[in-house]
């Protein structure tokens, strides 16, 4: 069920303004792929782009080709609403449904897409909670409102959310920038888990976190404020964290930059 | 270096922390002994009216506090004091009209309401009885004040739906620039407008239905910026997680946004109820007023409370008079009702945060 992504030359615009620059890279299957680099480099919209998610704000709009498979998602005829079936997201601060109880939230994708048969909701519901490391904490308040969890516990009901329609690959930006560092811990976990089933990716501004839990990272830069963000280089993380190829991916992981 | 470091500057003001305070009693005794000296400077210069008494009594809280806090606590408590008492000050003259009103329409009209007044109309009714009710004009009221919000409220919503969700450019501030020009039609316009259009031109009959029209005029653009206002709190998150689950923007706007928002529209929507249900001009106009039953808006004069109290009111007997507080009771207490029932489902419906 996982797929594999093919970008190239990926150009994405806020009206006029080029924010991400002619990006080509290859996403595995089943595996966690973390793009690190300086705020405002274009990660978030970058990452936005591969689900359809980046037109969503007013005047924005996507040059190039992501092939997901065989698919390109920005071919003509392609439905968006199918595409972020396919490729779910979590975002960096959790957002439950405020007017949804935890059962709601989770059965919210399936629910809202027309499935009716409460059964095919439960069983979904809780293999999804499991799934998200979450049903042995909420399994006797299911009813109870989404809003009323801790931060980190909020976090892993949008994880479970956004699994629960099965999708194939799953993107997450920032996923625990505002969470503290034992809920940040379950979240990694749960990522380890995740890879088997999904295609991962993640933004994060944490490179323990991305030499941690990725198995490839893409390191982004910006030339200068104002400039478009580009890919500079992507690699496996081992060697991206031990030995880069370019020098610019060094001088940001040991801190020396700018 | 070493020269500029023994060179620091004085600490501000005073270094210990605490300070003389005036004890916790004391806005209380001074209101009272300002009560006390509005009133005795109002009875020995024979002043008549309650309300130079009473304004005497506010200024002279506001400037006691103050330079009695300026005396003992110093300048920086006493400013802080004189904010705290012109907000105290301001409350009370804010409160006190309400109340009055409350408690004057109570007492005037409470005599008159029983069963025979609730159930029966002004049919054959002489001014100087004391028998007749106004069960056809809450009739009126509730049927007109019900078309109307029939017709506004799904209008309204959907407008600010499109303004908020939907709408770019050109068309967009067209019609915000029309909401904000409805803002400021007078209601005799709107029933004119009415009167002329609908009665005038299309011909049609003075009937409840044609106040109902132009009570909806009235409510349209008050629905439409509270709506707005309220989708416009609705953290932009919550679309983008809906849509990221590959949930239609249609169904993303019904399922996630509309509900997020309930309470605020539901208090928009009532906030506009209770000013139409209170218009007496375009009723005037378009309803034509009939002291008979009529149940049928559509066909047919019909009453109104608003008009009700207006016209026995203008009679001028005692009878009639007293009838027309028993309407402005009656008046406010199904305005509150709706208004209680509709903060019910708004919390019924409110989003379920931790409490």
């Amino acid at each position: 069920m996982a797929k594999r992504i093919d970008v190239s030359g990926l150009n994405a615009y806020y009206g006029t303004f080029r924010a991400v620059e002619d990006i080509s890279m290859t996403v595995e299957p089943r595996s966690v792929t973390a793009f690190i680099g300086p705020s405002g480099c274009g990660k978030s919209t970058f990452l936005r782009t591969l689900n359809r998610m980046h037109e969503v704000i007013p005047g924005a709009r996507v040059e190039g080709k992501v092939m997901l498979d065989d698919e390109n998602l920005y071919g003509g005829g392609v439905d968006p609403v199918a595409v972020r079936r396919t490729v779910g997201m979590v975002f960096q601060r959790p957002n439950p449904f405020p007017t949804m109880s935890i059962r709601e939230n989770v059965a919210a994708g399936l629910r809202l897409n027309g499935v009716r048969n409460k059964k095919v909701i439960d069983e979904a519901v809780e293999r999804s909670l499991m799934g998200a490391n979450l049903w042995n904490e909420v399994k006797d308040r299911l009813d109870r409102p989404g809003a009323g969890l801790s931060g980190g516990q909020q976090q892993r009901l949008c994880i479970a959310r956004a699994i629960a329609v099965e999708p194939q690959v799953l993107l997450m930006d920032e996923p625990c920038s505002a969470l503290d560092p034992i809920s940040t811990l379950a979240i990694e976990d749960l990522i380890g888990q995740l890879k088997e089933r999904f295609t991962i990716v993640i933004v994060t501004h944490n490179m323990q976190q991305a030499a941690r839990v990725s198995d490839r990272t893409a390191f982004f830069n910006l030339a200068a404020v104002g400039q478009p963000g580009r890919l500079i280089e992507i690699d496996a993380t081992e060697k991206i964290f031990s030995n880069p190829s370019v020098q610019a991916t060094e001088d940001y992981i040991s801190g020396r930059f700018g | 270096m070493s020269t500029s470091l023994t060179q620091r500057p004085a600490p501000l003001g005073n270094t210990k922390l605490t300070q003389r305070r005036l004890p916790g009693w004391t806005p209380a005794a001074a209101a009272v002994v300002a009560i006390a000296l509005g009133s005795g400077i109002g009875l020995a210069f024979d002043i008549s009216s309650r309300l130079q008494w009473g304004l005497m009594a506010v200024i002279i809280f506001v400037a006691g506090m103050y330079a009695l806090s300026a005396g003992v606590e110093g300048r920086r408590q006493a400013k802080d004091r004189l904010a705290t008492s012109l907000v105290w000050a301001a409350f009370i003259l804010a409160v006190l009209p309400l109340f009055g009103l409350i408690w004057f329409t109570v007492a005037k009209g409470i005599g008159v309401i029983n069963a025979n007044f609730l159930t029966h109309s002004m049919n054959g009714v002489l001014a100087t009885d004391t028998n007749g009710g106004l069960y056809h004009a809450l009739i009126g009221s509730l049927e007109q004040v019900g078309l109307a919000t029939a017709f506004a409220a799904p209008v309204g919503i959907l407008t600010a739906v499109y303004l908020v969700e939907y709408g770019r450019g050109r068309l967009r501030s067209a019609v915000t620039f029309f909401v904000d020009v409805m803002t400021g039609v007078p209601s005799i316009v709107a029933g004119l407008f009415v009167l002329s259009l609908w009665i005038m031109i299309l011909n049609m009959p003075f009937t409840g239905f044609a106040g109902a029209i132009a009570l909806a005029i009235l409510m349209l653009p008050t629905v439409v910026r509270s709506t707005e206002e309220m989708l416009k709190l609705v953290p932009n998150e919550l679309r983008e997680a809906s849509l990221a689950l590959g949930v239609p923007k249609w169904l993303t706007v019904i399922r996630i946004v509309l509900p997020t928002a309930l309470g605020g529209i539901v208090t928009g929507v009532m906030l506009a109820i209770a000013r139409v249900a209170g218009e007496t001009a375009p009723v005037l106009l378009l309803v034509f007023g009939f002291d008979g039953i009529n149940a049928n808006p559509f066909s047919g004069a019909q009453s109104n409370l608003p008009l009700y109290v207006y016209q026995q009111y203008s009679l001028g007997t005692d009878a009639s008079q007293a009838r027309a507080w028993g309407g402005a009771l009656v008046l406010i207490v199904v305005v509150m009702l709706l208004n209680l029932v509709a903060r019910g489902i708004a919390r019924w419906k409110a989003p379920k945060a931790a409490r």
